[in-house]
């Protein structure tokens, strides 16, 4: 499937353990400039409720959350 | 990002178990804007010595091989950097227990350069506001 939004960086944490993953999404929104839209692909269970639990704090938009064969491909767009 | 809320946790326990666990919930409290308090006394106190922090400091007696070689398959990045990682994230002041210091005969300059200072048990609970949570 495409989406409207251009991915500007891609992460693949596959195969990371938590909190590996939300790490690496962290460590990009913070280099990142507004606008940045950012995929990360996990492997890591807690990543689907930490990333979204995450993004709802900080405030920045999770543009979908797309299941794969053995991951999670989600992606987030930096607002702020 | 701002959250008054805060985790005080007195680490207690050495073994390399309990810490990363500690350091797990000490990252994800930073993650989403708590602040955290951690105080080191006794065991987990010496782990955090300078010439320390990587040695091996064993598994709780629990975790027997099969729960070692689980947690050492899982390929988390050590504790140590954990903690690391959390203070990069948030407002994270990890202080030593002055009554363990001195049971050890050591200094704060013994200690991993990731300890921020030294406090009296008192001044653990002046600053921890709320919940203690002891490992």
């Amino acid at each position: 499937m495409t989406t409207a939004t251009e991915v500007t960086r891609s992460i693949d944490a596959r195969g990371m353990p938590c909190p590996g993953p939300l790490m690496s999404l962290i460590g990009a929104i913070r280099e990142g400039t507004v606008g940045d839209v950012i995929e990360i692909l996990s492997t890591d269970e807690g990543s689907k409720t930490d990333i979204p639990a995450w993004l709802t704090k900080a405030k920045h938009e999770l543009v979908e959350v797309v299941p794969e064969d053995g991951y999670a491909r989600f992606v987030i767009r930096k607002v702020r | 990002m701002d959250d008054e809320s805060m985790m005080s946790l007195a680490l207690f326990s050495g073994t390399d178990d309990k810490l990363q666990a500690s350091a797990v919930l000490t990252v994800g409290a930073a993650a989403m804007g708590r602040k955290v308090n951690v105080f080191l006394q006794y065991w987990a106190l010496d782990a955090f010595r300078a010439d320390r922090v990587l040695k091996d400091h064993g598994v709780s007696p629990e975790a027997g091989d099969e729960g070692l070689r689980a947690m050492q398959d899982q390929g988390k990045p050590h504790w140590s950097e954990l903690f690391r990682q959390a203070k990069e994230l948030g407002e994270v002041r990890i202080y030593a227990c002055a009554d363990s210091l001195e049971m050890f005969g050591i200094t704060r300059d013994d200690l991993d350069p990731m300890v921020d200072g030294v406090w009296g048990v008192a001044s653990f609970f002046s600053e921890a506001d709320g919940p203690v949570t002891f490992i």
